[in-house]
């Protein structure tokens, strides 16, 4: 098994890891303590001193609030979507392309959905703008809560690490 | 003199232990059962007692598969099998569960496997017979293949009169003999016009076809030629294997070989329980992927009146990965089967998974029946990927099969980002179409059927450390390749204006996904030659990941009557390469103003009439993006403009890209102005949001007063009626009253098939092999 250093991790994690390591590490078998070093390469970037529970997107993640020990899902910026167990995108800011006009924004003449048969949910966070999530369903359908993880068993089981402290 | 034999009897013993082959199959099951491990096998005694044995029994038997492949495609003449690799020879064992499978179009671990257990529980020992130098034929997509153009030849094995296993060849043919030529045809809208149909049939004995079926089957398919290359082709590869084996068992013992046989399954069931562990994430993951089925256009034309209606195919898919390694697949909601030929058998389903799993979760050589039985599926009967009757058409099951599984990368992609192998993640893949596809009098006055496999080379999604690749894969074939145009000449007659990466195909992110690529089409020296167009274009079936976006959708171009052959002849200027933007376009000023030009959104057409000189564009859709747009590096972007990737309009307008253009067009992206712009772009998104739930209200007031387009609750309404649970969660979702519901019948479209349906498994005497939960 190949092991990196926490250099070359952070590096992975800004997109500027050199090509070999990142072919290692596609090639080679996993490194069982990268969510560790991952996690200490992210705590390291963001500005908010709650700790990182679960990474679920490169601005979104489940964190252990350091006021409450509750856990929530949480844009870097510092904006809470409440808890963890609920989809934070119905906590989020939404802006739907159903019109040819506003398809026409991003994409060229005939290079976008017909909006009578599919649309783009965008979903902003409130505070800061960032685009966390694109979804691209019929209308009407449900806002998809797309990730339960179970991270007790990841945590106790996967990866041996301790379950971080959790308020209900 | 006079007594009965077995043959009589019904009973071959072909295993020389007194069992049929179903009550050897059934044990195994049980055993399989019981104990959780394949077969019972809870110690692999020949891999643990001898692992450099073990292993050398490996590498003979997989470099063997693989070296036959490569030496049998030598022999086909359609450049789907020789340059496109569209074979895949595999080894099973006496049960039909894969041991070992070659490189190629892997879908097919499971497919002839499919047909072997179709022969064992329909007790074909006994009639028409298995003996040794014995070649069957199938490609029945009502017991497992995929679509009917896959033509597997399967061959037993034996080791001194007993059957000990089977290998199997298959190739995808350029045409079946169906409807419309072309080997995935759009105008049949069921079975029965699907192509030439074989089950399971014995077309060989003494390693020689049989005379009936060589007349008979190539002047059941347009292109026999080809055809009966094909059939060499996998004869030549299925005797390759069985040769290897038996060189193998006097090598090493059918002791050896036949434990390893049981036991390499065993592993790779253990195998994808591992690499689950090692590289996801236990927990539940819902994804949903969608296609067009937009068949109520007039350039559609079928036979049935009844299948002329716009329908959305509707899969949603729960991954739950458990926390012992196991996972479990369910298509609860999934929509109903149709009348096109986008339907799939549960079978191309279970076993087509493969081929994209070897490309993420598995990617190694040891890729066979184990990951099916580490693997929970659920596929409901009644949906498009599990019908329940047995009219249904196949052709292009692909057309929803690759719409299905982006959804699965996306999940497995999250598990990846979550964990922190973001080298691993992708996006999803690319809708991969369009199929360029027709016939008629070819250049060489021969009647001639054409599929263009450029498909093969769609965009890829991106990754969360880099850009996907552009025009360079398909889900379906691991090996890539879009083929020599100077290939593609010579079997098609139609020559080539242009071959062009599509600027903007690939959706836009942080990465954005692959780009596809787009080659003009001139139809040269053919007479009464047709084509049609077969891809999305009104959705997408790929979504982008955490705030990338999908890739662009497809569309159509034609052009008849063009005036070319003039315009060439003075030396007029012509339409040449690329379509690059087409809200402005240009082919149009290099034809005449007189010509006859389809562009539009309408990517699923049948069988139309082309002339000479007429123009068809075949443009390969790209791949989905990752992460927000305004995070994108700008020097990506720089790069992205100067190669015609990203039209400028987009770069400004996704991007928030600042950029200037000097004298020789060279763009340079100002990275402090960009900056500016990207904080404006995010004030003036949350200026035009908002709060999810707000939004929620005025959606569900459309809902209840039911204003969607007529496919959109076509969809809705053959899911509810399939499925309780997904009725149920949808109407508490949107707090829908009680009495809230939605039926085909309220939406004035045919409904022929809704209610009345019979099953494959109700014909007399025949047994269907279940490998699912239904």
């Amino acid at each position: 098994m190949s092991t990196y250093t926490n250099e070359q991790v952070a590096h992975l994690v800004e997109g500027s890891l050199d090509w070999e390591t990142t072919f290692r590490m596609l090639s080679m078998p996993k490194d069982n303590s990268r969510f560790e070093q991952y996690l200490k390469a992210l705590q390291a970037k963001v500005s908010f001193k709650d700790k990182i529970v679960l990474p679920l997107g490169p601005h979104l993640y489940i964190v252990q609030s350091a006021k409450t020990k509750r856990w929530v899902t949480q844009c870097d910026c510092g904006h809470v979507f409440g808890d963890y167990r609920e989809n934070w995108k119905l906590h989020a800011a939404i802006y739907v392309r159903d019109t040819e006009e506003a398809m026409t924004e991003v994409y060229p003449k005939l290079m976008a959905p017909d909006t009578q048969w599919q649309v783009y949910r965008e979903y902003y966070c409130p505070s800061c703008g960032t685009m966390h999530d694109v979804e691209a369903p019929t209308p009407w359908y449900p806002v998809i809560h797309d990730f339960e993880p179970d991270i007790e068993a990841f945590y106790k089981d996967w990866v041996g690490l301790p379950v971080p402290e959790r308020a209900d | 003199m006079n007594m009965m034999t077995n043959k009589e009897l019904g009973f071959a013993d072909l295993l020389k232990n007194g069992q049929t082959l179903k009550q050897f199959r059934d044990g195994i099951i049980e055993r399989t059962k019981a104990t959780g491990y394949y077969n019972g096998q809870e110690k692999l005694e020949f891999r643990d007692s001898d692992p450099i044995g073990y292993e050398k029994l490996f590498s003979k038997l997989r470099g063997g598969l693989v070296h036959a492949r490569e030496t049998a495609k030598k022999i086909a003449a359609s450049p789907i099998v020789e340059q496109e690799g569209e074979l895949c020879f595999t080894l099973y064992n006496a049960v039909g569960d894969c041991v070992l499978t070659s490189t190629g179009i892997i879908i097919h671990v499971g497919t002839m496997g499919a047909a072997i257990k179709y022969m064992i529980e329909n007790n074909w020992e006994a009639n028409p017979g298995i003996n040794p130098g014995d070649m069957f034929t199938n490609n029945d997509c009502s017991i497992g293949n995929v679509h009917p153009c896959d033509i597997a030849t399967i061959v037993p094995i034996f080791w001194e009169g007993r059957l000990i296993g089977w290998v199997g060849g298959v190739t995808h043919v350029i045409d079946t003999g169906a409807v419309t030529p072309g080997s995935m045809s759009t105008g049949q809208v069921q079975r029965f016009g699907d192509g030439y149909m074989i089950t399971c049939r014995k077309t060989g004995v003494n390693d020689t076809p049989l005379r009936d079926w060589l007349h008979e089957s190539q002047r059941s398919v347009r292109t026999p030629k080809y055809w009966i290359l094909d059939e060499k082709t996998r004869i030549a590869g299925c005797h390759m294997i069985r040769e290897l084996v038996e060189e193998v068992i006097r090598a090493d013992g059918i002791e050896a070989y036949e434990k390893f046989a049981y036991e390499v399954i065993e592993e790779g069931r253990r195998g994808l329980m591992n690499r689950i562990k090692a590289m996801t994430l236990p927990g539940k993951y819902r994804k949903v992927s969608f296609v067009d089925v937009p068949y109520k256009h007039e350039d559609v034309q079928v036979s049935s009146a009844f299948a002329k209606l716009d329908s959305i195919m509707h899969s949603p898919c729960e991954m739950t990965i458990k926390p012992d390694g196991k996972w479990r697949l369910d298509f609860e909601g999934a929509s109903r089967w149709g009348w096109h030929t986008f339907n799939a058998h549960q079978v191309a389903f279970t076993s087509g998974i493969w081929v994209m799993m070897c490309q993420t979760l598995v990617p190694t050589q040891r890729i066979n029946d184990g990951a099916y039985y580490a693997t929970e599926f659920r596929l409901p009967k009644g949906t498009w990927c599990n019908p329940d009757d047995r009219r249904t058409g196949h052709a292009y099951a692909w057309h929803f099969l690759v719409s299905g599984w982006a959804a699965l990368w996306r999940g497995l992609s999250q598990s990846y980002f979550s964990r922190g192998y973001l080298e691993e993640v992708n996006a999803g893949n690319a809708n991969t179409s369009n199929w360029l596809q027709g016939g008629g009098i070819n250049q060489d006055g021969e009647i001639h059927a054409v599929n263009s496999f450029e498909a093969s080379s769609c965009g890829t999604g991106a990754c969360a450390v880099k850009d996907g690749l552009n025009h360079a894969a398909a889900i379906w074939n691991p090996e890539g390749d879009m083929g020599d145009i100077e290939i593609w000449e010579m079997a098609e007659p139609l020559l080539y204006l242009g071959r062009n990466v599509k600027a903007n195909s690939g959706g836009y992110g942080k990465y954005r996904g692959g780009c596809g690529f787009e080659t003009l089409r001139m139809v040269w020296n053919a007479q009464d030659w047709t084509m049609f167009f077969m891809g999305n274009g009104f959705m997408n079936s790929d979504w982008g990941m955490m705030g990338g976006y999908p890739s662009a959708t497809g569309y159509r171009f034609e052009a008849h009557k063009t005036g070319l052959e003039q315009r060439i002849a003075i030396g007029d200027s012509l339409p040449l390469g690329g379509d690059l933007d087409p809200t402005r376009p240009d082919y149009e000023r290099h034809i005449d103003a007189t010509a006859v030009v389809k562009r539009d959104k309408q990517c699923m057409t049948t069988e139309d009439c082309y002339d000479n000189h007429d123009l068809y564009l075949n443009y390969l859709r790209g791949g989905p993006g990752f992460g927000d747009p305004i995070d994108r590096e700008p020097k990506a972007i720089e790069n992205d403009l100067n190669q015609k990737f990203l039209l400028p309009e987009y770069a400004q307008k996704v991007y928030g890209a600042v950029f200037t253009q000097d004298a020789k067009g060279v763009f340079a992206v100002d990275v402090a102005k960009t900056a500016a712009r990207r904080a404006e772009m995010r004030k003036e998104r949350l200026a035009r949001a908002l709060p999810t739930r707000e939004w929620m209200k005025e959606e569900r007031e459309r809902i209840i007063n039911k204003h969607a387009a007529v496919q959109v609750q076509h969809m809705f309404a053959t899911s509810f009626a399939l499925s309780e649970k997904f009725t149920k969660e949808f109407k508490a979702f949107w707090s829908l009253p009680a009495d809230w519901q939605l039926l085909e019948t309220e939406l004035n479209v045919p409904t022929y098939g809704s209610k009345h349906r019979m099953d494959l498994s109700l014909l007399p005497d025949v047994t269907t092999v279940v490998q699912v939960e239904e």
